[in-house]
């Protein structure tokens, strides 16, 4: 029983990562149908600001929920203005310099950073089911997930911004028609995604360690999430998190993390081929 | 549409290159840069394996870096285990044959856009680096051959004559090896180009909807195209382990995938040649970058690739073809402005 309850913690903790991990890639992918391959590195990005503020004497909390967010969005911002701008439309061309992007960003920070793990140990302490102990720290990433996919689903549906974003995105020239600059939507929106990443670099950060490479252990999942979610952003991030989570963290828990990973990318793989337009090309087709 | 005179000049260019490098290079350079070569004609072979499928076939993968280390890694154990290299070349270009049909299956008779087609290539090669760099234990043999995980597995063993253990291949003779392995490959997939298979595949990369509507079953033929690719790329990594004698699973990290694109980007996609030149030109170039200590390579190959999408999207050698036929178009018109 209590085994049974600290498995279905992780598998609840496994999903919500994903979800966390993936809501910035899906923001920028969904609305704007730009591959971000500097996703990854965005989410790094978040996890050493974090690093960096709390070694000057930042409170963590203001760190990881404030400052995190607030750089990978200047940084997202820049990145939108200086290169995705010149871009929009060819998806390809947009794929490769993002991910010349990722390279430089990971270069950059490894000659600043070296090529050396970090810690940022786990706040919050840990509870006991019966004899077994788990980290609270796993109910803060419950709640932010949460937070997110509640916040975003609120902000999309029923604030007038929501509106205009999503109206962008279906119409650029109606939109602009009716006095909106689709180009400071994208603009905006792309800072939003990037937010998303710097806040779930941040928040993962404890538990993941801060490596200049890290984003590599993100991308691929965060991709899978999203495509595999399919067009809705936000009920194909949530199903697509919960299915692979669920499959991910069960297949773990049976043999090895690694073995969960590769679980994963097959039942991904195997999903694409079932409903290639993933799972909201096929159910709940008329949600967010 | 080109001359075919000048398609046939262009071919024996090539030929008379590649066979000068190989008469020349071992007389007047020095050893190591007949070595370096050698690493760079197993690059310049994974080259042509993209070259060929996103050029021509019009997909965009980046699982080459995973046949070429399919490939390596296949030799590795099954030369090892048998101490003789025969079963090994042919077991290390049919595995990554068999392993990028199967794939391929999946994702070109699920329709998938080729923008989640380059996604679920990428997160392959990613699993492999992830899974082989997990393969440290014991419980991790194949034969006589451990995995090693991040270690990687040493001392394979070099190719050799069928069936004569004796007489193996030394580090000088890997040169003309693996050199006229990359100009059978060029010249193969030339040859491929012309045929029917081939015109059909540039025929889908130009109009999928309109092949498929003659009735060519379009998937299929990507399928097929994807499996030759990989084949290409595994000759490369077959090429490269015996070049080492040694693998292990950086050839899976996105540094390799990254570094294939850059060759055929800066070389120019939708030709042959420029891949190739784009590998070894980089490939010098990688080493004088290694040798300062201020930048991380990473930090310079991106920047040349954000540089070349940005304002070179075209590639040297297409850029080099355009200039030329300017200037040579426009010196008679010049003559005439300054004779008026």
């Amino acid at each position: 029983m209590d085994t049974a309850a600290v498995v279905f913690i992780q598998v609840l903790s496994t999903v919500s990562s994903l979800v966390l991990f993936s809501s910035g890639l899906a923001v920028i992918f969904g609305m704007m149908r730009v591959i971000n391959l500097a996703h990854g590195e965005l989410l790094m990005l978040g996890a050493y600001s974090l690093l960096v503020a709390i070694k000057v004497g930042v409170n963590l909390w203001v760190a990881m929920l404030v400052i995190s967010p607030l750089f990978v969005a200047i940084v997202g911002i820049l990145m939108e203005r200086l290169v995705v701008r010149h871009l929009y439309g060819r998806m390809m061309d947009t794929l490769l310099a993002t991910w010349g992007l990722s390279l430089f960003i990971t270069g950059i920070m490894t000659t600043f950073f070296g090529n050396t793990m970090e810690g940022i140990s786990t706040p919050l302490g840990s509870f006991r089911i019966g004899n077994l102990t788990e980290s609270t720290y796993k109910f803060f990433i419950i709640g932010m997930a949460s937070a997110v996919l509640a916040s975003g689903y609120l902000i999309l549906k029923h604030s007038r911004w929501g509106l205009i974003a999503r109206g962008t995105m279906d119409n650029p020239i109606q939109a602009s028609a009716l006095g909106v600059s689709p180009s400071a939507v994208y603009t905006v929106t792309f800072g939003i995604g990037a937010a998303l990443s710097g806040l779930a670099g941040a928040v993962l950060a404890p538990l993941s360690g801060v490596l200049p490479t890290m984003g590599v252990a993100y991308i691929g999942k965060a991709f899978i999430t999203v495509i595999g979610g399919g067009e809705a952003m936000l009920a194909g991030t949530g199903s697509a998190s919960i299915l692979f989570g669920t499959i991910n963290q069960i297949v773990t828990y049976f043999s090895s993390s690694v073995i969960g990973e590769v679980a994963l990318l097959v039942s991904a793989v195997v999903l694409l081929r079932v409903l290639p337009q993933g799972i909201t090309g096929q159910f709940f087709r008329r949600s967010l | 549409m080109k001359p075919p005179l000048w398609n046939v000049l262009g071919l024996v260019a090539v030929g008379a290159v590649g066979l000068l490098t190989l008469i020349l290079v071992p007389l007047l350079a020095p050893v190591h840069v007949q070595l370096q070569l050698t690493l760079y004609f197993s690059f310049a072979i994974l080259a042509l394996s993209l070259a060929f499928i996103w050029g021509y076939g019009g997909i965009f993968s980046f699982g080459q870096a995973t046949f070429f280390g399919l490939g390596g890694y296949t030799y590795a154990i099954i030369a090892i285990n048998m101490n003789e290299s025969t079963l090994a070349i042919v077991a290390a270009l049919l595995l990554p044959a068999v392993f990028a049909a199967v794939l391929g299956y999946f994702m070109f008779y699920g329709r998938l856009s080729s923008v989640y087609l380059a996604v679920i290539t990428l997160v392959v090669t990613l699993l492999f680096h992830t899974f082989l760099g997990h393969t440290a234990g014991f419980e991790y043999r194949i034969g006589d051959a451990a995995l090693g995980g991040y270690n990687g597995i040493p001392a394979i063993p070099p190719l050799n004559l069928p069936g004569d253990t004796s007489r193996f291949i030394g580090p000088e003779q890997m040169f003309y090896v693996s050199g006229v392995c990359l100009l059978a490959t060029y010249f193969g997939l030339r040859l491929l180009l012309g045929t029917r298979f081939g015109r059909i595949i540039v025929g889908i990369r130009e109009n999928e909807l309109r092949v498929e509507l003659l009735g060519y079953d379009v998937r299929l033929y990507k399928t097929a195209a994807f499996t030759i690719a990989a084949v290409v790329a595994a000759l490369g990594g077959l090429m490269f382990t015996n070049w080492n004698s040694f693998i292990d699973p950086h050839v899976f990290n996105l540094g390799t995938s990254a570094e294939i694109i850059i060759w055929v980007i800066v070389g120019g996609l939708g030709t042959l040649v420029g891949p190739i030149v784009g590998a070894i030109a980089l490939g010098f170039l990688a080493v004088e970058l290694g040798t300062q200590q201020r930048f991380d390579v990473n930090l310079i190959l991106g920047a040349i690739l954000v540089v070349f999408v940005l304002v070179v999207p075209q590639g040297i050698v297409p850029m080099t073809r355009r200039l030329l036929t300017e200037w040579w178009e426009a010196a008679p018109s010049r003559e005439h402005r300054f004779e008026g």
